[in-house]
């Protein structure tokens, strides 16, 4: 088993303070966006993004979490867990340009029940997608996102995992290779 | 992580664990979230087919039950008895076959029977879930008053729970003491002699006849109704008497010196078991019961769709 890690705490800062630029171009005084990071990983990204867009604008951008496990495709088919993390939404969505934000965005398939998800708290005039770590050529779905930290190619025996300094200690993405 | 319920069926609150009603509390609090939301609808049961069959008379837990599935985007199909061939003299697991021969996954069964529910258990493939059986239980009942419970004190551990009135007939009783005695409260029962069973302190529940002192030693009191359609007999002289004696007036509230919380499992007889004052106040969470039945329900359904036969 190799790991090898492709940001590491340093780069992982500027990956995200990039991603804020990103959005603050397109998105200007965020009166009519929303930010949603995807329950259980996505919501790291989701606040880190808040802290950030405020630290550089002023602007306090509405911030929820979004738990997709009744959304899913896979009920009975997988074992995956049954009982969802917390969603937190104190907004509607209603008229709101949205970004669906991850930490990695693998199949596509958390990203589609994603999109099922937030129009459950109304109609959006738009959904953009942010990727921390986009997993090219794997996708099963037609899904791209619109923002992404960083690409890299996998095979499906890889694995990408994402470690924040709120839960983990420290910040870092790591790529593991297993060896077979 | 979480791998759901390891009960395959909802027959009786006798028959699950502690574990595995606090998985389905834990997944009623998502369901909660979802029906308050503008769209109440989740996709997650959009390949499970349920079958409704109500072989005795019910309104609120019929139209829960229907809601539950209706908002999980399940298939469902409706039976009850007085349009049934259960008149023609067909048996009951006759009937839940042929139903079943339709590709159903799910049975939510109300039966007058005590044991029917058991019964369709072992004779029938499909999962099933208990809406009562006669004066036995009524296992989603006395999951979503326990879970208003724990929604308005906190927790439900610790808690003293009275429930009173017509015990001897009431599978809403039954299955409340048992989830109560899971959960961790002391449980009393109170009312006329007549209408406590004789043995029912062996359940380790408290048995008190003065309503005053059972609500002194009360958190919670859970008003049940007199189930005029069950008694044979007359058990109390009049209903006046039993009014007198057992009903839940605001004067004797205000002599606590204490704020309790009023439950009814519905339906109400105001100015009966309770006063119309006491229904409506803030004090009670009557209302809360019957929204947090549908989450509570909605998380009985799915827990139990997740163990129907992988696809």
């Amino acid at each position: 088993m190799a790991n090898e890690i492709i940001l590491n705490s340093k780069q992982f800062e500027l990956t995200i303070n990039r991603l804020c630029y990103q959005l603050i171009e397109n998105h200007s005084d965020f009166s009519k966006s929303a930010i949603i990071g995807l329950q259980p990983r996505g919501i790291y990204l989701a606040n880190r993004l808040q802290t950030v867009i405020k630290a550089r604008t002023g602007i306090i951008v509405q911030t929820g979490g979004l738990d997709i496990t009744f959304f899913r495709d896979d009920f009975r088919r997988t074992d995956r867990p049954l009982i969802p993390s917390a969603t937190n939404m104190d907004f509607t969505v209603e008229g709101k340009k949205v970004v669906l934000v991850d930490d990695v965005l693998y199949t596509g398939r958390t990203v589609r029940a994603g999109l099922d998800a937030t129009m459950t708290f109304g109609r959006p005039s738009g959904i953009e997608l942010m990727a921390l770590i986009d997993r090219r050529f794997s996708r099963n779905l037609p899904i791209e996102p619109n923002y992404v930290g960083k690409s890299v190619d996998t095979i499906e025996a890889e694995r990408v995992t994402v470690s924040w300094n709120e839960i983990d200690g420290k910040d870092e993405v790591i790529l593991h290779t297993t060896n077979e | 992580m979480n791998k759901g319920l390891s009960a395959d069926h909802l027959l009786g609150i006798k028959h699950i664990s502690k574990e595995d009603i606090e998985v389905i509390f834990q997944t009623a609090d998502s369901f909660k979230g979802v029906i308050n939301r503008p769209i109440k609808k989740v996709p997650a049961l959009r390949d499970v087919t349920i079958a409704n069959l109500f072989f005795e008379n019910s309104t609120r837990t019929k139209l829960s039950f229907e809601l539950a599935e209706k908002r999980l985007s399940a298939d469902i199909i409706n039976f009850s008895a007085s349009a049934s061939s259960v008149s023609k003299g067909e048996t009951l697991v006759d009937t839940v076959n042929n139903i079943l021969s339709m590709k159903v996954d799910m049975v939510v069964m109300r039966h007058p029977t005590p044991g029917a529910a058991m019964f369709l258990a072992n004779n029938v493939d499909a999962k099933i879930i208990n809406a009562g059986d006669g004066t036995h239980e009524h296992p989603t009942q006395a999951l979503l008053d326990t879970y208003s419970i724990r929604e308005r004190l906190g927790e439900v551990a610790g808690k003293k729970v009275v429930i009173v009135g017509d015990i001897k007939h009431s599978r809403v009783a039954l299955s409340n003491i048992f989830a109560l005695q899971k959960l961790g409260a002391e449980v009393m029962v109170c009312g006329p002699t007549t209408l406590i069973p004789k043995h029912i302190a062996q359940l380790g529940v408290r048995v008190e006849h003065n309503l005053k002192k059972a609500l002194a030693w009360c958190d919670v009191a859970n008003m049940l109704r007199i189930q005029f359609e069950r008694q044979e007999i007359n058990y109390f002289p009049s209903i006046r008497e039993y009014t007198m004696q057992y009903g839940l007036t605001k004067h004797i509230l205000d002599d606590l010196n204490k704020e309790i919380v009023i439950m009814h499992p519905g339906p109400v007889n105001r100015g009966v078991e309770i006063t119309s004052e006491i229904a409506d106040s803030d004090q009670a969470i009557i209302l809360d019961q019957v929204e947090n039945g549908v989450a509570i329900r909605m998380a009985v359904i799915y827990l139990l769709a997740a163990k129907i036969d992988r696809v």
